[in-house]
């Protein structure tokens, strides 16, 4: 390495004064098939980066990013949850062992403890050996807490149903909707379905909002009639044009949005 | 000309040893997939910060379109996910990044461990990883409310609530992250925005900076 060694100045500067086109290379540190970083090995790295953006893009298209519909404080029935990576926390201190009174060692004994570990693991195994299986007091450790956080994520997952989750909270922008009380499908509406759906369509404790589906007027009159999930039969009490005339305003309704 | 726009710059600040440095040295024939496959374990340390990058673009990006408020905040997301040119993949980028980028966290931290490279002299890489680690956790946990979604507030409303379960600070903690010992609000919303752009990031640069000089300077594991 020349760095500093014998470097000449201009005058009391940092500039140099040796004109140096390249500082040589030194392998000798590590023998046999070493590789230069620039540019040989970075452009190996940026296909593999190049790879793995495909890859990252394909699934951000495949999966656009969730969003629920906007916080409202007083629902009550809403399940809290954290993203997955926080569910091993989160089903911990569900335990009673590690909750109630003993909260103090779900919140910081256990992971204190396990994440102190992890962060001082260099003075807590200072042996010379390297490999796993020369150390089976750390790497058993290691293991144990990995099998754990593991078993505790999927403990946590296992018992919740996200897909009804999303469907419960699909988001709604209810400000742009428009109801137009004067239609004659209101008048229907009002009869029928109001009760449980709402003045405006936005749902209730019993029923969903009815902005934001995407049923045809043909099902939405099935399901009027027959019903559907915890909807019982014969909701509807009216002609058959009222009906028609419900279906075509549910369905207009959800055409502005 | 570019060389010679090099070259006057060079002349005066000498910039040559700061890059010369990063760009002349040796990859190890243990650590390089091309001669050993089972190397790509290698690869989950710079992944991390490939993801870490991305991260740090799409969120400019979305500070965009984003209103850390609670009236605009979730019709912001909406907007953005709804109505702006790929606004959707900006905001998928970096939703699917948060996860991303802790899944590679976590095996790059298994690859250290397991080759038990965080031994001496390296240990204070090992604790500086460590504290990223933390970091980009937090990271997560202060992303999380700012779409102020349902999932968003009442998971902030249980973290605060566990905050708050530690002896001792716990209430303090709360009032500090939360902006008020009760109410998961307006305040809860700007603090967590403050501390998610500006208070982690900059902790996190901070840190990485730490953690890259110290590869350079201390060289990568030998085999085992």
């Amino acid at each position: 390495m020349k760095r500093g060694k014998g470097m000449r100045f201009v005058g009391d500067s940092r500039v140099t004064a040796d004109k140096q086109k390249f500082i040589p290379k030194d392998y000798s540190e590590y023998p046999g098939r070493t590789e230069a970083f620039w540019p040989n090995f970075l452009l190996k790295e940026w296909l593999v980066g190049a790879v793995f953006l495909v890859g990252f893009l394909c699934l951000t298209i495949a999966h656009p990013a969730p969003l629920e519909k906007m916080a409202d404080p007083t629902d009550a029935a809403y399940l809290p949850l954290p993203d997955w990576y926080f569910l091993f926390l989160y089903q911990l201190l569900k335990y009673q062992f590690a909750s109630g009174p003993y909260v103090v060692l779900g919140v910081i004994v256990i992971p204190g403890l396990a994440f102190g570990g992890l962060l001082l693991a260099p003075f807590l195994d200072k042996g010379p050996e390297r490999r796993p299986h020369r150390r089976p007091i750390t790497t058993s450790l290691m293991l144990l807490g990995i099998i754990s956080v593991f078993w505790l994520t999927y403990e946590a997952a296992a018992a919740v149903d996200y897909e009804a989750k999303a469907e419960n909270n699909k988001p709604v922008l209810e400000e742009e909707v428009e109801i137009d009380t004067e239609d004659p499908g209101y008048a229907a509406y009002e009869n029928s379905c109001l009760q449980c759906h709402g003045g405006s369509l936005e749902g209730g404790a019993a029923a969903p909002s009815l902005i934001g589906i995407e049923y045809t007027a043909d099902e939405i009159k099935e399901i009027a009639v027959d019903g559907i999930g915890s909807m019982p039969a014969d909701q509807f009490q009216g002609t058959d044009e009222e009906l028609d005339q419900l279906a075509e305003f549910i369905v207009s309704v959800n055409e502005e949005e | 000309m570019l060389q010679k726009v090099y070259d006057w710059i060079d002349d005066r600040v000498d910039i040559t040893p700061l890059w010369r440095d990063i760009a002349d040295h040796e990859v190890p024939e243990h650590v390089n997939p091309a001669h050993h496959f089972s190397a790509f374990v290698y690869c989950f340390g710079g992944l991390t910060f490939f993801v870490t990058v991305i991260q740090i673009l799409s969120g400019m990006f979305l500070t965009m379109y984003y209103v850390p408020d609670i009236e605009n905040a979730w019709r912001s997301v909406y907007y953005l996910q709804t109505e702006v040119a790929h606004g959707q993949i900006v905001r998928g980028m970096h939703h699917w990044g948060a996860s991303v980028v802790i899944v590679m966290l976590f095996l790059h931290t298994l690859r250290v461990f397991f080759q038990g490279a965080y031994k001496k002299p390296r240990e204070l890489n090992w604790m500086v990883g460590v504290m990223i680690f933390f970091i980009m956790l937090a990271l997560g946990l202060t992303g999380y409310l700012l779409p102020w979604d349902n999932k968003a507030y009442f998971a902030t409303q249980v973290t605060l609530e566990i905050a708050e379960g530690v002896p001792f600070i716990g209430e303090a903690t709360k009032s500090l992250l939360g902006g008020d010992p009760e109410i998961v609000g307006a305040q809860t919303l700007t603090r967590f925005f403050a501390i998610h752009v500006f208070f982690l990031p900059a902790a996190l640069f901070l840190l990485m900076g730490i953690h890259f000089i110290m590869i350079r300077k201390q060289g990568i594991s030998g085999p085992l």
